[in-house]
């Protein structure tokens, strides 16, 4: 038999039924739901006199309208209230595998809940209606956004229709340096290809850096694989996968483990399986990454400087520059570590598990928030990690350091709850998207790793993490 | 679905690469549980100089002269012309609910994001294709004149400029078809059911640790 990639793999033992022009129904095996995008698929459903297809593939929380504090008092805006309480009554209605509501113990992040109950399995093709469910393709499985008529799909015939997606291989060889995380990797991978550089792409991430990182670091670069524009990211199952999955609440036993792990050993791209691109980085070229602008192909590095318009000779590009600097309020050649900050995030479904928050712990320890910075926020991204980060002190660690310790939730990375930005405030944020008004109308947003947010935090500007540690 | 087959419209240029999905429509008005409304907000942080909340008068916030919607000849624009990588990030289909609301049925430019894409289709909104050279000569000539359309044929798969020239696009035919026609996907996906239910049989038998 023909090498086949790891996406092909995925993508055949799936195809339900296929029309000439090459669109196919795929079968759906997970389907992980919010309050955000559900509700119209919810009704729809309903006026349409259909019943869901297979109510067992269905995971539920509500996360992006959900407070990060006072908690005892409910929600108070009443329109993010209404739609987590239509969340509520829908799956009540519907019935689900596992409902996560607001203030349940396990409730949190759908991107961070699914892969910590062992709800997102290799082999799995996973949706949700929003656009990092990128992030579970760290578990070789085939997981990507959707609109909310391909909820409601999903729903009533537990297929979805599409194409093929091209293969993008990105190779990244070599030891990552001090202080660089998969944030940085990503950050610079997409400062590589641009945002719209995997377009009609499913990536796969390989190479010896990637096989080094944790299971949180892969879905760190999985979940931005979006913001390279591709719909879906890919890391082969070796042993840190099934590590990771093993007695996992919703994870198989027993005898289903074994059957499961010796299935899950063969996704992985085979020997001489051709890629439709290869792109190959060096790690040890890979610095601590901070984004200058509004889109985050905008990046450079914590030795960087903001980019001066006047040398770029595209005029679209141009004028693409010059309006981002225009909103960021920032001069062309300031060095990074120059630019003050107002607030920092550190949370999101890209960098609110554990290892994140121990990494930013790690440099908040023993110092404080600098005087101009106005706020911290850390929000992990599940009661899960919650109640493990306070179970190792990270909790402690962070309030000593003038941080805010809050409950989980989506928070301040799309700013749909009380958390955000005033207009004209800077943030350096673990989030995914510094897209203009994204973490409040006129907020000025810069990503970066946990570990640089919480060095922005302390030293009150951009500051070299490694200078820290 | 509302069906697509030809419009002759007047387009408006929106001249900017990478327009994000929370630029055509921000966070705050996701939090709705309907599916129309929200047209008023469509490019809201552009579009006044106030900050839009949900449930309000749009009718009476201060309007931001300079964004090319509020122009007086491009009212009634019903074609958007764009750049690279429209539509990206965010997967929230309020994106083409809100242009559909407002008037949009086709857009025009030289890349899509995937998801965005895709959402179009849904919703009976066309995104269209072209070379960057033409959309180049497109823009041009759209802001040269005032009252500039465009006629878009799908069935023909050809978008006519009012010189007379006739620039073709390609277009899946499984959509194509669909949006001819209006056709819900939910239906048609059903007419397989047999085939689904096949498939989900053999696969629960194959892999049982998927469907615990």
């Amino acid at each position: 038999m023909e090498a086949q990639t790891l996406y092909e793999k995925l993508w055949s033992s799936h195809v339900v039924h296929q029309e000439a022009d090459g669109t196919a129904l795929i079968y759906i095996d997970r389907h992980l739901v919010h309050e955000v995008t559900s509700p119209q698929a919810f009704e729809g459903l309903k006026l349409a006199g259909r019943k869901p297809w297979r109510i067992s593939s269905i995971v539920a929380t509500a996360d992006h309208n959900t407070p990060t504090d006072h908690w005892d008092q409910g929600i108070l805006d009443p329109v993010s209230r209404q739609q987590v309480e239509t969340l509520d009554a829908n799956i009540r209605e519907v019935g689900a595998l596992a409902y996560f509501p607001f203030r349940d113990a396990k409730q949190g992040i759908v991107h961070v809940i699914g892969p910590e109950n062992g709800a997102t399995l290799p082999g799995m093709t996973v949706v949700c209606g929003d656009s990092h469910t990128s992030t579970h393709g760290a578990f070789a499985c085939l997981a990507h956004g959707i609109g909310t008529s391909e909820v409601e799909h999903v729903m009533a015939t537990q297929c979805l229709l599409q194409k093929k997606s091209k293969t993008l291989l990105v190779r990244v060889e070599g030891e990552l340096g001090k202080g660089v995380s998969a944030k940085d990797v990503v950050l610079a991978i997409i400062g590589r290809i641009g945002t719209a550089g995997g377009n009609g792409y499913a990536i796969e991430f390989g190479g010896s850096a990637i096989r080094a990182l944790s299971m949180e670091g892969r879905m760190t670069v999985c979940n931005m694989a979006i913001e390279a524009g591709a719909r879906a990211g890919l890391v082969a199952v070796d042993e840190t996968t099934i590590a990771y999955l093993k007695d996992k609440p919703f994870a198989p036993k027993g005898e289903q483990w074994d059957a499961a792990v010796a299935y899950w050993r063969t996704l992985t791209s085979d020997e001489g399986a051709k890629f439709d691109k290869v792109v190959e980085l060096d790690a040890a070229d890979i610095l601590p990454q901070v984004t200058w602008g509004t889109s985050p192909e905008m990046v450079t590095t914590i030795a960087g400087r903001v980019p001066d318009p006047a040398g770029i000779t595209d005029p679209v590009r141009r004028e693409g520059v010059e309006r981002a600097l225009k909103y960021m309020g920032l001069t062309a050649n300031t060095p990074i570590n120059e630019i003050a900050v107002d607030q920092v995030f550190i949370g999101s479904c890209t960098n609110s598990r554990i290892e994140d928050l121990r990494e930013a712990a790690a440099v908040a320890k023993g110092r404080t928030k600098a005087a101009n910075v106005r706020r911290v926020l850390v929000v992990p991204g599940s009661g899960l990690v919650k109640r493990q980060a306070e179970a190792e002190g990270l909790d402690k660690v962070f309030i000593e350091a003038g941080f805010e310790w809050r409950e989980p939730g989506c928070s301040m990375c799309l700013a749909m709850n009380a958390d955000r930005l005033e207009p004209g405030e800077r943030c350096a944020s673990t989030s995914n998207r510094n897209f203009e008004g994204r973490q409040g109308a006129g907020g000025r947003t810069h990503l970066v790793s946990p570990a640089m947010a919480a060095a922005a935090a302390v030293a009150g500007h951009f500051a070299d993490v490694r200078e820290l540690q | 679905m509302k069906p697509f087959t030809v419009l002759e419209a007047l387009v408006a240029p929106l001249d900017r690469a990478n327009v994000d999905t929370d630029a055509i429509i921000p966070k705050q008005f996701l939090k709705s549980i309907k599916r129309s409304g929200f047209g008023p907000n469509l490019f809201d942080e552009w579009r006044y100089l106030d900050v839009g909340q949900p449930g309000q008068d749009n009718s009476k916030r201060p309007l931001n002269k300079d964004f090319v919607l509020n122009q007086p000849r491009y009212q009634g624009a019903q074609v958007l012309l764009t750049r690279d990588n429209f539509g990206c990030g965010s997967s929230r289909e309020h994106a083409p609910w809100a242009l559909e609301d407002y008037g949009f049925r086709a857009i025009v430019g030289t890349s899509y994001a995937d998801i965005f894409f895709n959402n179009c289709f849904k919703n009976g909104v066309l995104p269209i294709v072209l070379p960057a050279d033409e959309v180049d000569a497109l823009f041009r000539q759209c802001e040269a004149n005032e009252g500039y359309r465009l006629k878009v044929d799908l069935a023909a798969q050809t978008v006519t400029r009012p010189d007379g020239k006739v620039i073709e696009f390609d277009v899946d035919p499984f959509r194509k078809e669909c949006l001819l026609n209006g056709w819900d996907d939910i239906g048609l996906t059903l007419r397989h059911a047999d085939k689904i239910r096949a498939f989900e049989d053999a696969r629960r038998a194959k892999h049982p640790y998927y469907f615990a």
